[in-house]
């Protein structure tokens, strides 16, 4: 078990001036499950084949442990990546299906014996270790292939994409699996998805790329209440936050008739940048009906409500007589609301909502980062 | 949601009467042809339609598009590789569940999955064979900047090739196509391949099916060795004396007994002239099927070309037209040798093997056959005897069949669907 560091590690590919990967920096605990994310072309596979040594590194450095690995060849670096084949051969029985790559590296019967029993503990595997594969169901053949990178016991798991070629509802129960599993083994792993609410549920910290540049790295409470600039504001959360560009004036945001009244210290930090607007993002359980006589908020049109059960959500569009101006200003594509379930409006209705005081979220127009009031 | 197939309007309309709405598990057996397949993670199934037979992969849309998109571009690339058909997707069963998409692929006549081959032969020797067509293809793929991902003898299939074999790709599933490849790349790729190869030759010999001569960590360190070389031959500088010159023609022989052609030879010279260093920059394999290809118009692959190339030099010599113009010879030599050899091959007993490899082995019987009479036997004599002696009693390789999808484990050896987990 290791820790992993990425030190200013770039990557730039041939025939490209902008880094694929962009001086990242990057300290893995030891025993740490942490998920890379972004949208496709962030860089997020990129930096796991670095590390996994598939991709050339043009400058800094990537370490395991205390050993430099930039330039040292994949089998040499102690790490597994899993999931990649996951066939099971039917003639041998699974404690040779686990152990098999292990003889290849000239490991000895008896430590092979060894692994194989301990893997197979942690799997719950060990009174079907003579059994062939055929015999299992196929939950337990899954276990054997993650069997079979166990047994190597690497110093770190890679996983890119695991989950994308099983259907939604598999993806959530062996999404569960894996990341129970890794805290049982507590090896580090560095998981790779582009899907947010998997990189949410399964890593102790996530890092949020784009465009080769790392966002944040942070828990995943941490970077849902806490996102650092605009772009990690809009990706973490699901369904996402609603984000507006609203004019500052005599202590409030306002944009049209909406209006929320911000902290004295951030309309200072706008004014300190000498700028006359904000970037305001509210998350929809931060919003709530305004009572008929409260004044200000934010008319919204109702298009859909969906009707979770548990939760329900709205999605509409701005209201009021400055529509035009407030969706132009809005840069996601709608406004989203929860509302109380089996009590929800509905399409067509106009509500005014206002935001709960102290839970918006303000970043700079200039540099998309956060003010902190 | 509804069925879309995307493919050539020719196979569209035949792929029209599948049970699209029922999981490819289910699908009765009179839709299916039963043929050996490598160890798969998804459920295959091959049927026939108008003459031809596919293969069906069941797999999430994505994976299936991406594929698709993936074997088309290696085609178009040269690869020796499955040829995509099609995808179908928005298949939906009677009650209205979502089902899979189906990545459609021709199967490649005449091909042998590496499980068929050992059903009936196991020498260490045809091992040495599989090893050696395979390594090409993976060089061959490097090349071209093709990363497999999960290069296996399950993601093969095998051609005859005047004795040797041919590989080609079949799933390209974790396939990615790059400029070119880093060394870790190729690296990877090749400890992937060690792994696979000495699991699945583990696995045959725990089924018994292969000689227990053969071990299957020396054969999967084979691997690695020989592409070593044949990556140090296609793409390593030489250096030499500037006296040395003839060393660029030896590398460019070398290259072409390798079966490549140079496109391109990058040939530095330092400043003082002493010493030359040559780099081939753009090499292209069948060197020899091409040649043949040009000639003859007789499509071959690359050891029967060479054979077939052999033979035609030696009739050059034998009619005394060495002087001639090369494509008028090989004219005659198709009128006077291939074609009357071919045409004497029972119509009912075509679908044994390709053309150029019976004649391949029809060379083959007339040597042995004179070396057993004593005398020169002629042409059209091994060949009577060849049909009758050893082409009759060959199994038919145009599509290997055997077994019933109701004996999938036999005929399937093995496969690990995801839909088991539910």
């Amino acid at each position: 078990m290791a820790t992993v560091t990425f030190d200013k590690a770039t990557r730039i590919y041939p025939g490209t001036d902008k880094p694929a990967v962009d001086a990242l920096d990057l300290a893995i605990e030891d025993g740490e499950f942490l998920v890379l994310v972004g949208p496709s072309g962030c860089g997020k596979s990129t930096s796991l084949r670095m590390l996994a040594g598939l991709e050339e590194v043009d400058g800094g450095a990537i370490r395991i442990g205390d050993r430099d690995v930039t330039h040292m060849p994949p089998k040499d670096r102690d790490i597994a990546m899993v999931f990649q084949n996951y066939a099971l051969y039917p003639h041998m029985t699974v404690a040779d299906n686990m152990g098999f790559a292990l003889k290849i590296a000239g490991v000895s019967k008896d430590e092979i014996r060894r692994r194989v029993g301990d893997a197979a503990k942690l799997l719950d595997l060990t009174e079907y270790l003579d059994r062939k594969p055929k015999a299992l169901s196929g939950g337990q053949r899954q276990r054997v292939a993650m069997g079979r990178a166990i047994v190597r016991e690497p110093q770190v798991f890679l996983m890119d994409e695991p989950l994308s070629n099983l259907d939604a509802k598999l993806r959530v129960s062996t999404r569960t699996q894996i990341a129970s599993l890794q805290r049982r083994l507590g090896i580090t792993t560095v998981y790779v998805t582009h899907d947010q609410v998997e990189a949410m549920t399964m890593g102790d910290r996530v890092a949020v790329l784009n465009a080769g540049l790392l966002q944040q790295v942070d828990s995943p409470l941490g970077l849902y209440d806490k996102p650092s600039n605009v772009f990690v504001a809009g990706f973490i959360g699901s369904p996402a936050m609603n984000i507006a560009t609203f004019d500052v004036k005599d202590g409030r945001a306002t944009l049209g008739n909406a209006d929320v009244a911000i902290p004295a210290s951030i309309a200072a930090k706008v004014a300190e940048e000498g700028s006359d607007t904000v970037v305001l993002g509210f998350r929809p359980e931060s919003l709530t009906p305004a009572s008929s006589e409260e004044t200000g908020g934010i008319p919204v049109l109702v298009d859909v409500v969906e009707e979770l059960g548990s939760d329900a959500y709205v999605y509409g569009r701005p209201a009021g007589p400055a529509a035009e101006e407030q969706a132009d200003r809005l840069r996601s594509d709608q406004i989203i609301a929860r509302v109380e379930p089996r009590n929800a409006p509905q399409k067509g209705e106009k509500i005014n909502f206002t935001v709960r005081q102290g839970s918006e979220h303000f970043f700079s127009v200039k540099t998309g980062e956060r003010l902190e009031p | 949601m509804e069925l879309r197939i995307l493919a050539a309007p020719r196979e569209q309309q035949a792929l029209l009467d599948l049970p699209w709405d029922m999981p490819l598990e289910q699908w009765p057996e009179w839709y299916l042809v039963a043929l050996p397949r490598g160890i798969s993670r998804h459920v295959v199934r091959f049927t026939r339609l108008g003459g031809n037979v596919y293969a069906l992969k069941e797999i999430v849309k994505p994976f299936a598009d991406r594929e698709y998109q993936m074997l088309r571009d290696l085609a178009r690339l040269d690869v020796p590789a499955v040829q995509a058909v099609g995808v179908v997707s928005g298949r939906e069963a009677p009650g209205g569940e979502p089902l899979d998409s189906v990545l459609v692929t021709r199967h490649l006549q005449f091909s042998l999955p590496y499980r068929a081959l050992f059903a009936r032969m196991m020498r260490r020797d045809t091992v040495d064979r599989l090893i050696d067509a395979l390594v090409v293809l993976i060089a061959r793929l490097h090349l071209t900047g093709f990363y497999w991902g999960d290069c296996s003898l399950s993601n093969t299939l095998f051609r005859r090739d005047a004795g040797a074999f041919a590989a080609y790709l079949v799933d390209a599933e974790t396939g990615e196509l790059h400029n070119s490849l880093s060394a870790g790349q190729r690296a990877h790729d090749l400890d992937t391949a060690r792994t696979n190869i000495a699991g699945e030759m583990m696995d045959l010999l725990a089924a018994g099916q292969l000689d227990e001569t053969v071990d299957p960590i020396a054969v999967s360190d084979q691997v690695v060795e020989r592409y070593e070389a044949l990556w140090t031959e296609l793409t390593e500088w030489e250096a030499f004396d500037v006296n040395e010159r003839w060393r660029i023609a030896r590398r460019v022989d070398r290259l072409n007994e390798l079966g490549f052609d140079v496109d391109e030879l990058d040939i530095v010279t330092d400043i003082g002239g002493r010493t030359i260093r040559v780099q081939p920059k753009v090499v292209d394999p069948g060197h020899h099927s091409r040649r043949l290809l040009r000639l003859t118009g007789i499509d071959a692959q690359e050891n029967q070309a060479r054979r077939l190339l052999n033979d035609l030099d030696t009739y050059a010599a034998v009619t005394d037209q060495q002087g001639e113009d090369e494509e008028i010879v090989a004219n005659a030599w198709v009128m006077d040798g291939y074609e009357p050899v071919l045409r004497a091959i029972p119509r009912e007993l075509r679908g044994k093997l390709e053309g150029p490899e019976i004649f391949h082995e029809v060379l083959e019987h007339r040597w042995y056959l004179s070396e057993n009479l004593g005398r020169d036997v002629g042409l059209q004599e091994a060949a009577r005897d060849y049909v009758e002696n050893v082409l009759r009693h060959k199994p038919d390789e145009l599509a290997i069949l055997g077994g019933t999808s109701a004996e999938a484990d036999t005929t399937q050896p093995f496969r690990i669907t995801w839909n088991d987990l539910q």
